[in-house]
């Protein structure tokens, strides 16, 4: 039997964390969210024995199971697909690849309809059935059938807490804990998929609350960098005090400031807009300019919609209501884990990453994917990376006997000695610097740079001192850990933020407002205890280097 | 944020326990799962749509717990409102509740010629 066994302290009598023997498979995902499930699908038609583990439950969690995802669909005629591309390349701020929308265009295409053996798609009046848009509780729910139909085993209430790697450094597994039944779980498997989502660092943004960043921090342990972190500052307005951050009805929208004076939304510019007032005084919303037909249909097209009127008492087509936004970090942001090839693989030799929790660079450049392409890629990349992997596994084996060490550290196991540290304040630290507008969606230079010193104390002192292998409950573990993985992302994004000295797509830079065109490029991000940045095509720039000031800097 | 478990509609099935996605629920044998770590909720509603006896309630206000009694709910007739809505369970195939989402693009395309 190898030692896999990761805990170098026993267990104390409060800690009867018990670890269950390793699971052999060919392939492990992480998260099982859009893209994760995707991913397992994929992998098991291509024979794999898959194994799939989400922090919640495979059919309610991640972002897409609230919402109800709508796929970038265009029809396989050349034409029509090069005018889409064409389309999308153009607002994608120079830094987005034609060739990989269009292969995201084709896999969704094809793909999407082969569900239809559990997912009952609609159809129109005229009898077309209509697959672009799916519900997203019914999408889950049924890309769980189809898994589990095909024999993937799903562990539920089963965050992963990290990788397992061999002395070479290629994955080979993960551990985590089963936290409604205090056991610890090992999967052993021939090639490892990240499907963790993005990271909103705990905004109740809709359906979040589980995307805290955990696949970042494990893919970091394992040496991947990330790319386009600055690209973090999508936002979504919602009824005030709720999470309801869908965004069809607010199309109809009439926004008010606290004196009941109309705010003019420019086309295109309304975060910024509304974020101006929000940070002025109170902002409220109407929605009498939604015909009443549509009204009449609303619970039918989106049921969760109304749920925070019908129940805070409220009508509101003829009230105002106050109305917030809700900041997504990465979630709808672009940035992410690195990609090192065209199967989603990263640096990490068998690691491979799809979804949000992977840059999306490549396909929705600097501005966000919402609305279309990131379902789209959220079910390409699953495929990509599911096909890719089981080759992998087929090729190299399971790899179940070989020596492995767990890569945790950062909230895991201190660096120095145990000391009370409280992942409640650590995440409410981090929060402080990412969720207020003035710091995140009206950036500048000297405030980053304070948010990010502020945030590397943050991270110093989690990782010296805080022990969530020590902690009394699987409940305190995942906090602890999950407290490490939002710093960390934090920290990415903001240094990334700093050293883009100007404005694209999302990122506006208030310091820095234009683009430079010799800044079209990307930039990578990556380190742990000191961290690094890196223009695609430049020498990577330390931490301690002076950052640029000028745009013109590059 | 969570806010209740009627106990007298709930059967013990623990499928909220399974389901909810940020382990909000302590599961109870044979009786109604108990509201371990409120706090945590991430007021996604989906407990509601896999409790078919209908007996949890949601409030929408994600920052605050709500005190509500489970008269005032069932007064109000939001009880399993959301889970009738999305024509789940014994509501499926009955139009009223028919999946119209597709259309979303119609009414986004409506909104920006109203504009
Ligand atoms: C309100 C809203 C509406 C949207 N609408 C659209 C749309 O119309 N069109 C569109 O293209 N896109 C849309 N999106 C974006 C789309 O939903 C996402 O891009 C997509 O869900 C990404 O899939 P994912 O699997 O990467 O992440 P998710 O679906 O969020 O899944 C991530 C999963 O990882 C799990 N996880 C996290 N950490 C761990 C861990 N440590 N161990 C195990 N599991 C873990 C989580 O529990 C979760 O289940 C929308 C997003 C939001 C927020
Ligand atoms: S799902 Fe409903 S019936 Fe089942 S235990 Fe939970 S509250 Fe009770
Ligand atoms: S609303 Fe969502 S997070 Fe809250 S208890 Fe229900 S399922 Fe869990």
């Amino acid at each position: 039997m190898p030692n896999i066994r990761v805990s170098t302290t026993p267990p104390t009598a409060e800690l009867p964390t018990v670890e269950l023997p390793p699971i052999a498979a060919d392939v492990l995902v992480i998260g099982g969210g859009l893209s994760g499930t995707w991913a397992a699908l994929a992998a098991a038609q291509a024979g794999a024995r898959v194994v799939l583990a989400d922090k919640g439950y495979c059919g309610a969690s991640g972002v897409a199971a609230t919402s109800g995802p709508g796929h970038w669909w265009v029809p396989p005629d050349a034409d029509a697909r090069a005018e889409a591309i064409r389309q999308r390349t153009a607002i994608a701020g120079g830094i987005a690849d034609p060739a990989w929308m269009e292969r995201i265009l084709d896999i969704t295409w094809t793909t999407l309809p082969t569900i239809a053996d559990v997912y009952d798609f609609s159809t129109d009046e005229t009898g077309r059935v209509q697959y672009r848009g799916l519900r997203g509780p019914e999408y889950l729910r049924a890309m769980r059938r189809k898994i589990h139909k095909l024999g993937v085993r799903i562990l539920d209430q089963s965050p992963a807490l990290e990788l397992l790697a061999e002395s070479g450094g290629t994955i080979v597994g993960a551990r985590g804990l089963r936290r409604q039944r205090g056991e610890a779980w090992t999967v052993r498997a021939g090639a490892v998929i990240l499907a963790t989502g993005g990271c909103a660092f705990k905004s109740r943004l809709l359906g979040s609350h589980t995307n805290t960043g955990d696949g970042h921090l494990m893919a970091a342990e394992a040496g991947v960098d990330f790319s386009g972190m600055e690209f973090s500052t999508y936002h979504t307005v919602a009824p005030a005090h709720s999470t309801m951050t869908r965004s069809m009805s607010f199309a109809f929208a009439t926004y008010y400031d606290g004196e009941g004076r109309e705010i003019a939304v420019p086309p295109g510019d309304a975060t910024r807009t509304l974020a101006r007032a929000m940070l002025e005084g109170p902002v409220l919303c109407s929605l009498h300019r939604m015909p009443a037909d549509i009204r009449e249909r609303l619970r039918r097209v989106q049921p969760n919609m109304m749920l925070p009127f019908d129940r805070g008492g409220s009508d509101p087509f003829t009230h105002r209501f106050p109305v917030l936004l809700r900041p997504e970090g990465t979630i709808r942001g672009s940035g992410g884990i690195r990609l090192a090839d065209d199967d989603c693989g990263t640096a990490a030799d068998g690691l491979f990453v799809v979804g949000d929790a992977a840059t999306r660079e490549p396909v929705a450049g600097a501005v966000s994917g919402g609305g279309a392409i990131l379902a789209a890629w959220a079910l390409s990349s699953g495929v990509i990376a599911g096909r890719a992997a089981a080759a992998r596994a087929a090729c190299h084996g399971r790899r179940t006997d070989t020596p492995a060490r767990p890569l945790g550290q950062a909230g895991l196991r201190p660096a120095r000695h145990a000391a009370s540290v409280d992942p409640r304040a650590v995440t409410a630290a981090v929060q402080a610097e990412m969720l207020p507008y003035d710091k995140t969606i009206f950036r500048r230079g000297p405030a980053l740079a304070r948010s990010l010193s502020r945030l590397d104390g943050v991270w110093s002192d989690l990782r010296d001192h805080l022990d969530g292998e020590g902690a009394a409950t699987a409940g305190e573990t995942v906090q602890a850990r999950e407290s490490a993985a939002l710093t960390a992302v934090a920290r990415w994004c903001t240094r990334a933020a700093l050293v883009r000295p100007e404005s694209r797509g999302m990122h506006l830079r208030v310091d820095a407002p234009a683009s430079h065109p010799a800044l079209a490029r990307r930039l990578t991000v990556g380190g742990l205890d000191r961290l690094w940045s890196r223009f695609d095509g430049d020498a990577p720039q330390p931490l301690d280097s002076p950052v640029p000031t000028q745009a013109g800097a590059a | 944020m969570i806010s209740l478990v009627i106990a007298e509609r709930c059967t013990g099935c623990q499928v909220c326990v399974r389901v909810c996605p940020t382990n909000v629920f302590d599961a109870v044998r044979g009786g109604p799962p108990v509201i371990a770590r409120q706090q945590d909720c991430q007021t996604c509603f989906l407990c509601e749509l896999y409790c078919q006896p209908d007996a949890l309630y949601v409030d929408p206000d994600c920052e605050t717990p709500a005190a509500v009694s489970a008269e005032e709910i069932e007064r109000s007739g939001q009880r399993g409102r959301y889970r009738r809505d999305s024509g789940w369970d014994e509501w499926a195939g009955d139009p009223r509740y028919a999946n119209e989402h597709w259309r979303m693009d119609q009414i986004f395309a409506r909104a920006r010629a109203l504009s």
